[in-house]
């Protein structure tokens, strides 16, 4: 991606930014509250235009299969469909209303994948937060994306969720070559399972490289 | 009783009506437009009137008033249209102007009265038809937006960050809407609509937890009590809306108390 900039309206909320993400690799972008994270991420996608720069894809598939695990989402307590309901409408191959077997059989292996097949066929809404989080990233990799986006997908969870949430992510990017950008608050988190980092800033000051070399000033809290 | 042509019309009518209310009902629980279909209804009471005061079939103004108007909402953004504020203005001006259009008409107040709470007893073999092929259209468009329309209606963030394109959605499925509100209101009267449109889907919910078997067994409560009411109604000769309302508030109620004890 290529000096990027991204705005709603007459304001720039990014300005100028590039990075690269190579095939395989787990990108954490860390960054206040309102520097532009989730705006960085709805470029990605395509529902926001950029206004200036350009985002190139190796390949145009990518584009077109991108996971995304949102940072919000409305299903209180009341949602009704079953977990595998809920992980079946990302489903979109076929025009058909009924699931054929192959479909049914991808939607088995993506919960066993994250771990859901226990609560597969119990309503979503009763679900505890990190159930509730697996399975948005079990619709998100249903369609064997080749980069996934998580948007502070942790931000509700205790430190063992978070965990294994992320080990889950990373066998799935170890055994696919998915790419995997995690946007995230969390520092040691981040530290901890990423290869490189992206770090936004208010000044709309940008800077990327391996983790390792990522270093917090005092004056920037994240 | 299937002797009569009438009650022969009035169950096949009533039985293509209660398959696409019970299917609509689920996407109309889970878009959260219980509120907008009852809005919907009234403007259809508005133009079943006008359809009265110019000489029309009340299905035929019913129509005409739902369709522009959910194209309008469809316009007009969901969104906005479903704040209650909005919602009370625009049926405040529709019962008016049915009222208007029904004191204008020389019409007896029968007529307002079927409009209102419904006489499927009495549908004529033309009125079927009609009934029978604006069915069909509503079951066919929906089935061939099924997937989408299942991912916008139970997760729309989800649908929105996978390319579906929600306001296309919203407008085909408002006026799939206004067309069962019309033909629903054949056998309910505008007035209780909802006793089709959206209670046995919210029966469904208590029982079952997938979509396709919440979207069958809300058509099975629509098409049981939807017969029933029929035959209870010519046993009687007590409204039939009566019996309807009745049976499915029952099928609701047992729902609450199964999900309630599990
Ligand atoms: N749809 C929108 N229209 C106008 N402005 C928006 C819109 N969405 C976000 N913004 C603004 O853009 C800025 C960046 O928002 P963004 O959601 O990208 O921040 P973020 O880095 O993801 O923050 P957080 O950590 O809180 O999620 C904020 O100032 C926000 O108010
Ligand atoms: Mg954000």
């Amino acid at each position: 991606m290529s000096h990027l900039t991204a705005s709603y309206g007459p304001v720039n909320i990014i300005k100028d930014l590039s990075f690269k993400l190579a095939q395989g690799e787990f990108l954490s972008i860390i960054g206040e509250n309102g520097v532009g994270k989730t705006t960085l991420v709805r470029s990605l996608l395509g529902i926001l235009k950029p206004r200036a720069g350009k985002i190139d894809f190796a390949d145009n598939s990518i584009a077109h299969n991108i996971g995304y695990v949102p940072q919000s989402r409305n299903l209180d307590e009341e949602y009704p469909i079953t977990v595998r309901d809920f992980v079946s409408l990302n489903l979109r191959d076929s025009k058909l209303p009924w699931l054929s077997p192959n479909e049914k059989a991808k939607v088995t292996s993506i919960l066993k994948q994250t771990d859901l097949m226990k609560i597969a066929n119990r309503p979503l809404g009763q679900a505890s937060g990190g159930e509730k989080q697996r399975a948005y990233l079990a619709q998100a990799l249903l369609n064997s994306p080749k980069l996934l986006i998580l948007d502070e997908s942790t931000a509700s969870l205790d430190v063992e969720m978070k965990q294994e949430l992320l080990k889950l992510v990373v066998k799935f990017q170890k055994e696919n070559q998915t790419s995997v950008i995690f946007i995230t608050h969390d520092l040691p988190l981040a530290r901890r399972y990423s290869d490189s980092y992206l770090l936004m800033t208010k000044q709309q000051e940008y800077t990327t490289g391996p983790i390792n070399r990522l270093v917090i000033s005092e004056s920037e809290k994240v | 009783m299937l002797s009569f042509d009438f009650m022969r019309h009035a169950l096949v009518a009533g039985t293509f009506i209660s398959i696409i209310c019970g299917m609509m009902g689920v996407f109309v629980i889970a878009r959260g437009m219980s509120f907008l279909t009852h809005t919907l209804a009234e403007i259809g009471f508005a133009g079943a009137a006008f359809g009265l005061f110019i000489g029309w079939p009340a299905l035929n103004g019913m129509l005409l008033f739902t369709v522009l108007s959910s194209a309008m909402v469809g316009q007009l953004g969901v969104r906005s249209a479903r704040r209650e504020n909005v919602i009370s203005a625009v049926s405040a001006l529709f019962l008016g102007l049915g009222i208007l259009f029904i004191a204008l008409s020389d019409k007896s107040a029968t007529s307002a009265t079927s409009i209102l709470f419904g006489s499927v007893i009495g549908i004529s073999l033309s009125e079927v038809w009609q009934v029978v092929i604006l069915s069909i259209v509503v079951a066919v468009v929906t089935l061939l937006m099924y997937r989408q329309l299942k991912f916008d209606s139970f997760d729309s963030v989800g649908a929105r960050v996978n390319g579906i394109n929600g306001a296309i959605i919203s407008i085909v499925f408002l006026i799939m809407l206004a067309l069962s509100v019309s033909v629903a209101a054949q056998i309910v009267g505008s007035l209780l609509i909802f006793i089709l449109l959206t209670l046995p889907a919210a029966s469904a919910r208590y029982f079952v937890h997938s979509v396709s078997s919440m979207i069958a067994l809300s058509i099975g409560f629509a098409v049981a009590g939807t017969w029933l009411g029929i035959t209870l109604g010519y046993l009687t000769n007590w409204p039939t809306s009566f019996f309807i309302a009745t049976i499915e508030v029952i099928f609701y109620l047992i729902g609450l108390i199964w999900y309630k004890r599990s």
